[in-house]
């Protein structure tokens, strides 16, 4: 299987129980069957005319026409990119070069991914003047707020559907409306949200939405940027003629495949997995209640992605939880795993409770995936009160 | 079925795909997380690295993993373009590029850097004097493809290395998609400072791909995000990916001598066979090219007509580069050449993988004769 110099994996022999499933998630079954199929029988270049590359266009044209159907767009509107990172980025600077001529003001907000607020920070380099809108403790932007911000010369409002570290999901529906008689485009980051949430782009007159397939059980290296057919923006990637003119490289055809299996699983069971992760949620807090366990909920149950659970444990530090948890075979994590193993204050939490809040050392994220039982989730809380107890002495 | 259009995308290997499934399924975890199960990930990453980087005779800390050939040609001219743009706005390369040079080069070009296209000669190959001419003081990159990706060319790397060890500050950057595993070459001896690969072109996985970055050399990142790869390339790491390209790089290598030698002769068996076909005219150069492309027109036939009726017969060969091949537009490569666009747009290309095997190179002759006379008969 692996070469030998790959199998150097130690101690994978203990049950461990993964609740980090917005870092990544496991491929589910059907996606790696599909992709082995697909790798295996068409490994075609799409862009070849002879029939392995008809067959390996037709897997991209099954898939785009499913993806844009799961948000009510387009198939035309759909790119293929190598991930969140890249459609994000694609969407941040496209926008900003093919609108700078109405304005060079961008709206986003104090909690969005690094991939997006990053973009902004170099946009602001690059002359444009950038507004981080606030959050409340729940972690939800105002309306009024964003209508106070918005100029003459906006043209770019970005605001993530739901967020990654607290699992808080922002008005959404509002902020399109908001937006409809405004040159504003808008842009959402649903990389956390896509599968679990019911979006539909013509509905919350979204113009540009990012989503990623390593979050829905897909593979790692996908992800897709719907793009409405009235906004156009330039490639970042330049080269052959794929995805017609807007993102130059031969297309992944056995991850597009993959990915594309992975959103008809989120769609069959959409319902059954939001009840699951809600139900999943409320067995964690009624346990840790049990167990007379401290903690505060950072974010809101009410506006929350459902399988996204943010606790703080006053008293604890979330280095020594971190270890200790791991150690005992659970693997959680502090926030966004792509803040690249260092743990630096979560900058949603210092937008949500300041700078000088102590949840900002003290808290953990739980995110529940298709593999998560309730077992799971109440072995966790008892180990959590171990490891609570014990720090506290 | 017999597929001899490796150039444009090749079989994954069946070890290639065992790690990739292992990879995904048991070692899911996202690098960057602090967990056991990202540090699992971190450390196949690293080993994959490594793995790459000892095929390659470099330093791990010098490869960076990409989602492919296009976006590591990107990252490379631009990233260098714009990073070194207050030392010069002026950049080399030369006029049968890839793509994903080409374009990258006129968006730099909209944005006010000047580019000098080097033409070929009729081998399709760069001279040296006219590198060493074209560089200016405000020269920052050079970019040359190692292998021309329809014609099969080897460019003079190793004398446009020694040349610019004259030119400290100027990188040079070399796109090796089609040559690597195929075509030796030593990245350091070469004084390379960038090199593009593309793991679907030596039986990798599409999506995935690394750019070699020397120490020291610098570059503006392409996309803003998290920080992976050193800041190079942020974006969730593609772990199962990676894994499987350090796999395929792998076996290719082990593989390459056996494997060019192979190819090399089936190569002179095509060339052999073809000469006496009528209005044969082979644009492959005998020497100086690399032994699994090879590429010549039929005279009068039209290559869309022909690769269909060719595949009839259950054999798969291309007209151009894959990723052009959609545009009705006649080869640039063949152009710069000097090949006139009539007999441009009767090329055909075949391009061969470790595996292919001279009978099969037989059975290839024997139907495009077929073929050809059909077609010649029915235009008559």
């Amino acid at each position: 299987m692996l070469d030998s110099e790959l199998i150097l994996i130690e101690g994978v022999t203990m049950e461990r129980i993964y609740l980090d499933h917005a870092a990544t998630s496991p491929m589910h079954p059907r996606v790696i069957e599909k992709m082995l199929h697909v790798m295996n029988a068409t490994f075609g270049n799409p862009s070849s005319i002879h029939s392995f590359g008809r067959e390996a266009r037709h897997y991209i044209d099954q898939a785009r026409a499913a993806l844009a159907n799961s948000i009510g767009a387009k198939e035309s509107e759909i790119i293929f990119t190598s991930g969140g990172t890249e459609a994000d980025n694609m969407a941040l600077f496209g926008v900003a070069e093919s609108f700078q001529h109405k304005g060079k003001h961008i709206i986003t907000t104090e909690i969005e991914h690094h991939a997006v607020l990053y973009a902004c920070k170099k946009l602001e380099k690059m002359g444009f003047e950038v507004t981080y809108l606030p959050v409340d403790e729940s972690g939800r932007i105002s309306i009024s707020e964003l209508q106070a911000a918005l100029r003459d010369d906006t043209i770019l409002v970005s605001v993530m559907y739901g967020n990654n570290e607290v699992g808080t999901t922002q008005p959404i529906a509002e902020i399109g409306k908001l937006l409809n008689d405004h040159q504003a485009i808008f842009h959402t980051d649903a990389v956390q949200a896509y599968g679990l949430e019911d979006i539909d782009i013509n509905e919350e007159l979204i113009d540009l939405l990012s989503v990623s397939a390593h979050k829905i059980n897909g593979p790692k290296g996908m992800g897709f940027l719907f793009v409405k057919s009235t906004v156009k923006i330039p490639p970042r990637l330049y080269g052959g003629d794929q995805e017609r003119k807007r993102r130059a490289g031969t297309e992944n055809v056995a991850s597009i495949a993959g990915f594309h299996e992975a959103v008809l699983i989120a769609a069959e069971d959409r319902k059954s997995k939001q009840d699951k992760f809600s139900g999943l949620k409320e067995t964690m807090l009624q346990k840790l209640h049990e167990l007379k366990v401290e903690f505060d909920i950072n974010g809101s149950l009410e506006y929350s992605l459902p399988h996204v659970l943010n606790l703080s444990f006053p008293g604890t530090s979330v280095e020594a939880m971190l270890v200790n948890l791991d150690l005992a075979g659970v693997a959680v994590s502090s926030g966004s795993a792509c803040t690249a193993g260092s743990i630096e204050p979560s900058h949603v939490l210092v937008a949500m409770f300041g700078k000088q809040s102590e949840r900002l050392t003290n808290s953990i994220r739980f995110s529940f995936g298709f593999t998560t039982t309730p077992e799971e989730v109440i072995k966790t809380a008892e180990e959590i009160a171990k490891v609570v107890a014990r720090l506290k002495k | 079925m017999i597929y001899f259009d490796n150039s444009a995308t090749t079989k994954p290997y069946n070890e290639v795909l065992d790690s990739f499934v292992t990879v995904s399924s048991k070692y899911f975890g996202n690098p960057s997380s602090l967990h056991s199960m990202g540090g699992q990930a971190e450390k196949l990453l690293s080993q994959a690295r490594e793995q790459v980087a000892k095929l390659l005779s470099v330093r791990p800390s010098e490869i960076y993993f990409t989602s492919g050939g296009t976006e590591s040609n990107n990252i490379a001219i631009k990233g260098a373009a714009l990073l070194n743009r207050s030392r010069g706005r002026h950049l080399i390369t030369s006029s049968v590029e890839h793509a994903s040079v080409m374009a990258a080069m006129e968006q730099l070009e909209q944005v006010g850097f000047e580019i000098t296209y080097l033409p070929v000669d009729e081998y399709g190959r760069v001279s040296v004097d006219d590198v060493k001419n074209a560089i200016r003081p405000d020269t920052t990159v050079i970019s040359i493809m190692q292998v021309n990706n329809e014609v099969g060319t080897i460019q003079p790397i190793k004398e446009i290395g020694d040349l610019l060890k004259k030119y400290p500050s100027i990188l040079f950057h070399v796109d090796t998609v089609q040559g690597i595993g195929k075509v030796p070459m030593n990245l350091y001896e070469n004084r390379v400072d960038l090199c593009s690969l593309s793991a679907h072109k030596f039986h990798g996985l599409k999506g995935t791909g690394a750019l070699f970055i020397r120490e020291g050399a610098r570059l503006a990142p392409l996309f803003s995000g998290g920080n992976q790869e050193r800041q190079m390339r942020s974006g969730t790491e593609n772990v199962a990916g990676a894994v499987s390209m350090a796999k395929a790089l792998r076996m290719t290598m082990d593989n390459s001598k056996a494997g060019i030698n192979n190819m090399r002769e089936i190569q002179t068996l095509l060339r052999g066979e073809l000469s006496s076909f009528e209005g044969v005219q082979i644009h492959t150069p005998i020497n100086g090219s690399a032994p699994h492309i090879f590429n010549f027109s039929l005279n009068g036939l039209k290559a869309e007509v022909f690769i269909h009726a060719l595949e009839q017969d259950g054999i798969f060969v291309s007209t151009t580069s894959a990723c052009s091949s959609k545009k009705k537009t006649s080869s640039k490569t063949l152009l710069a050449m000097g090949v006139p666009e009539t007999i441009a747009d009767s090329a055909f290309r075949i391009s061969l993988s470790f595996a292919n095997t001279k009978e099969e190179a037989l059975m290839v002759i024997a139907a495009m004769k077929k073929a050809a006379n059909q077609l010649r008969k029915v235009m008559n």
